[in-house]
């Protein structure tokens, strides 16, 4: 079926090209730019292709595949842009309307089904996934695999992360999870927290600490029930109608309590919470409480400094970098917060790698199903970064605290440096475990 | 229809080991524009960082007649890159890793694919200067600069890109490489090849490395704004101070059209209500400065300046020069399409051309805005349009062509730096003459006999018409 030319360009977004004056001012900052080295994969490159689909000069969709497959949606482009261009909502919108023609190939499509549908916005399919990391260090399988080489053979290239994947918590522990906390000073705020999907299943200790480091820092903090995926791993798929649900079960959860703030620790779920307003924003019984879900939203960094941190030990002389999170510093604009948080540890010594601001090439399911691509953009990451001789990477997102382990792994770096969640840093320093 | 044939395709990829050669669709429509308008498709693109390769590229080409087109990021306002007739797309932006700074000879050794801001930092960590500003310089390669001339807001004291090239390293569109030039700021043996090829928008050769003079950086700078009722008046104040003998580093002007847009896009408490303002800045010993700074201020007020602001810091400094970078953002929000001209004029002339400008903005209804480097009489008319608009479009061209006879009645030029690409080729006779023009041409014709080197630029086609709608 021919789609009409108008069609196309509603479902393109085409309009939102216009803004764009190909100056070129957001080739410096692209990732992938930078390391494929072609304007096929820069953010002019990619607005150009939509404008010819909506100009009717391109017809054979399927050209914008590879170069839209591998844009990392970390959205650099857009702080560069002097003329305001909508990348986010384009590249949104292009993905949707590529993947509702494309026909996948199976095992990707059942990837893409499993994942996306059942897996993330399922707590229990999350808590089973956290499990079964759980069962499979314990029982002893690790090692097997790891010995016959079977990791090698994984689609996907998933066993290049089995090494890295974290201490997993036992279903009793996980059994144990706080649920409520309250502030152990005075308080100052009453918070919601939300978990996140793939936080709570790899990350849970790392919950586990945000709660207690909120907690010190003077709020009461309560796990809403009912929370689900924050659908930003759809959005950026061009799932953009689940999506939509998950926002809707979320802000139906979180309305419930009458909490000052819902705070998140993952960069990436932050930004989509953060951006809810806009992505109900033509559902007339939703925008206005999208929107006010939206502006309660904060990322935990904005939280504890705003509170201030408990008593830090010292720790003379460690070098400490930060790779930030993408949608944390590009989307929800938190740029000065971790940082801030960060040089009140006593005695480190806090140095920025070169091009700091670039993407670490984890981006959602990125360095998933574009292996090598990604894998590309973390060696030049790693160039940067151990450039710095840091002890310590500091990271705010989950994904980027992977990749970023993964990138000590491959650099054979594992004796010298770590790479761990700021909030682990932090309460490791204020001796809280 | 292809210029490229398969055959081509496969003597080409033999001929280019070490880079690649894009032949996809989607690639080839990644290079397919620059920041004009048009799209064209090249046959395809090929990207290499080896200047034999090139050269052999270049023979090849040249026998089979396959237009090439140099592009450096594809920053260009006049069309520059574009591959009007087919052919091929080199990528010169690959060719970044020379970067040299030789303290001793006052030189930067660099290959055309580094970004100018690179060129800037690197002599600054050393204690020196590359003048040379484009706004765009942390986007556009070197290579461009040289090719286009281009220039900035520094161009008024330290002049554009001309004045600091010394020596070039070109494959002529015959394939031979040449040295033009060389390493001595002195240089008087035979024709000075090197100022024809820059500014040639790559119609005469590819410059494959360039030898850059630099000088010793200011020690201080000090900034100012003025505030004016009459754009005129801002105008008159400009001529003051240069024949005062007070030579700044960069005189910006912004009228009220750009002042009001930018205060909107985001406010810095900016006069809405002042008909223009200039940005002044001046450079050199801090004790000269002091004095230098007080006597503009009173030459400003004598012309009837309304009002002069010295800010107190740096960071109060950075604030007003924010709002001079504002202004290409905030004028496209009014609507989206942006017709940036850059017809400069002999710096007696700038206050009776902005009256020129204003007449013409009132008599065929457009959107114009007045910014830029004043200074050096290189206003920036833009148009402010939206091209979906036909009927629009018709008028912007009308007002165009009567800016360009303005500037080239007042003594002046059609293009102060963005050179003239495909954009302005049809104005070249009404500066040049039918006699100036054919001599450039004949010296086209000699360098590229086969017109293989960047075709359709500079030069108009038989009855070329400037085309916006
Ligand atoms: C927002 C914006 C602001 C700008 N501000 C300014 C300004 O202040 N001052 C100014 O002068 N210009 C300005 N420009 C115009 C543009 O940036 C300059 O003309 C710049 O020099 C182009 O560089 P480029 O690398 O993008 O070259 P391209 O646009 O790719 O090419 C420009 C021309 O150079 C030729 N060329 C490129 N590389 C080579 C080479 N190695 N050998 C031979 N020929 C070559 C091309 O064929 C083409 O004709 C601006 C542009 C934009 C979009
Ligand atoms: S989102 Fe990131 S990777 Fe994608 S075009 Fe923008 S800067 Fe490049
Ligand atoms: S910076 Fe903005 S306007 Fe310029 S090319 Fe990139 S997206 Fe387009």
């Amino acid at each position: 079926m021919e789609a009409s030319l108008k069609q196309l360009r509603e479902e393109f977004q085409y309009d939102k090209t216009n803004n764009c004056v190909q100056c070129g001012y957001c080739l410096p900052v692209c990732p992938t730019y930078s390391t494929f080295g072609k304007e096929t994969h820069s953010p002019r490159g990619r607005i150009n292709l939509v404008k010819m689909v909506g100009e009717g000069k391109i017809t054979d969709l399927s050209l914008l595949e590879e170069p839209f497959d591998l844009c990392l949606g970390c959205r650099a482009c857009e702080t560069a842009c002097p003329t305001g261009v909508e990348y986010g909502s384009l590249l949104e919108a292009t993905r949707a309307a590529l993947v509702k023609r494309k026909t996948f190939s199976i095992p990707v499509r059942l990837l893409r089904k499993s994942l996306l549908k059942k897996v993330f916005p399922s707590r229990k399919m999350m808590n089973v996934t956290g499990h079964s990391i759980w069962l499979y260090e314990k029982s002893g399988l690790q090692k097997a695999a790891r010995k016959s080489g079977i990791m090698k053979t994984l689609p996907y290239n998933l066993g290049a992360f089995e090494s890295i994947m974290p201490v997993p918590v036992s279903p009793v522990e996980r059994g144990r999870a706080l649920t409520e906390m309250k502030a152990k000073l005075k308080r100052k705020y009453t918070v919601a927290f939300f978990t996140g999907c793939i936080m709570d299943a790899m990350f849970h200790r790392i919950n586990q600490l945000s709660i207690k480091l909120l907690s010190e820092a003077g709020c009461d903090v309560v796990v809403v029930p009912k929370q689900t995926c924050c659908g930003a791993l759809h959005a950026h798929s061009g799932e953009i109608d689940e999506a939509r649900n998950l926002a809707k079960q979320n802000i139906l959860a979180f309305e419930k309590m009458a909490a000052d703030f819902v705070v998140n620790n993952a960069g990436g779920c932050g930004a989509m919470l953060y951006e809810y307003g806009h992505l109900l924003s033509d559902e007339s019984e939703w925008a206005d409480r999208a929107a006010a879900f939206s502006a309660k939203s904060k990322d935990i960094s904005q939280i504890l400094v705003e509170c201030g941190l408990p008593e830090l030990r010292v720790r003379a002389g460690e070098r400490v970098t930060y790779q930030r999170s993408c949608h944390m510093t590009n989307v929800q604009k938190v740029k000065q917060e971790p940082i801030k948080l960060l040089k009140q540890v006593p005695g480190i010594h806090f140095i920025e790698m070169d091009q700091a601001e670039m993407c670490c090439g984890s981006a959602g399911i990125y360095n998933i199903v574009n292996y090598d691509a990604s894998m590309l953009i973390l060696d030049e990451k790693m160039m940067h970064t151990k450039a710095t001789e840091a002890a310590v990477i500091i990271t705010t997102n989950p994904g980027c605290l992977l990749q970023m382990k993964l990138g000590i792994e491959r650099e054979g770096l594992t004796e010298s440096m770590r790479a761990l969640h700021l909030i682990e840093y932090l309460a490791e320093a204020a001796g809280i475990i | 229809m292809k210029v490229v044939i398969s055959n081509h395709t496969q003597e080409i990829e033999a001929i280019i080991k070490t880079g690649r050669v894009l032949t996809n669709e989607s690639d080839r429509f990644s290079y397919s524009f620059d920041a004009s308008f048009g799209t064209y498709l090249p046959d395809l693109v090929v990207q290499t960082k080896s200047t034999e390769e090139l050269v052999s590229l270049v023979k090849f080409a040249n026998r089979e007649k396959i237009p090439l087109y140099p592009r450096g990021q594809a920053t260009s306002l006049s069309g520059g890159p574009l591959s009007v007739k087919g052919g091929i797309i080199l990528d010169l932006s690959v060719m970044n890793d020379v970067l040299e700074i030789h303290e001793e000879d006052l030189v930067a050794v660099v290959s055309p694919g580094v970004l100018t801001a690179n060129i800037h930092k690197a002599a600054e960590e050393k204690g020196f200067m590359y003048p040379p500003d484009p706004s765009s310089s942390h986007v556009s390669t070197i290579g461009g600069n040289l090719a286009e001339n281009s220039g900035g807001p520094r161009g008024l004291k330290y002049g554009v890109t001309k004045d600091y090239v010394i020596g070039l390293e070109v494959i002529t569109p015959e394939g031979e490489l040449i040295n033009t030039g060389g390493r001595t700021v002195k240089n008087v043996t035979g024709y000075d090849l090197t100022k024809l090829i820059v500014g040639s928008e790559g119609t005469l050769g590819i410059i494959t490395k360039a030898v850059l003079r630099l000088i010793p950086k200011p020690k201080a700078t000090a900034t100012m704004m003025v505030i004016f009722d009459s754009l005129v008046d801002a105008g008159r104040a400009i001529s003051k101070i240069l024949s005062a003998g007070i030579f700044p580093s960069k005189m910006e002007l912004m009228d009220q059209a750009s002042i009001v847009a930018v205060e909107q896009f985001e406010p810095l408490g900016l006069p809405v209500d002042a008909a223009a303002l200039i940005l002044i800045e001046m450079d050199g010993h801090p004790l000269a400065l002091q004095e230098e700074v007080s006597q503009a201020a009173e030459l400003c007020r004598t012309v009837g300046a309304r009002d002069v602001r010295i800010p107190k810091d740096k960071a109060e400094e950075a604030e007003l020069w924010r709002a001079r970078k504002l202004v290409s953002p905030a004028i496209v929000r009014i609507k989206p399409t942006k017709i940036s001209e850059d017809a400069t004029v002999p710096r007696s002339k700038i206050p009776e051309m902005c009256e020129r400008l204003q007449e013409i903005r009132d008599k065929y209804g457009v959107h114009l805005v007045v910014f830029g480097h004043a200074g050096d009489g290189n206003l920036h008319p833009n148009i402010i349009c939206d091209k979906t608009d036909h009927e629009e479009m018709s008028r912007v061209e009308l007002a165009v062509s009567e800016i360009f006879t303005a500037a080239i009645e007042l003594g002046g030029t059609l293009s102060g730096e963005h050179g003239i690409g495909i954009m302005k080729a049809p104005f070249m006779e009404m500066e040049l003459g039918a006699a100036g023009l054919d001599m450039m041409k004949r010296i086209k014709d000699v360098w590229d006999p086969n017109n293989i080197m960047n075709p359709g630029k500079i030069f108009p086609e038989p009855g070329q018409k400037m085309e916006l709608s």
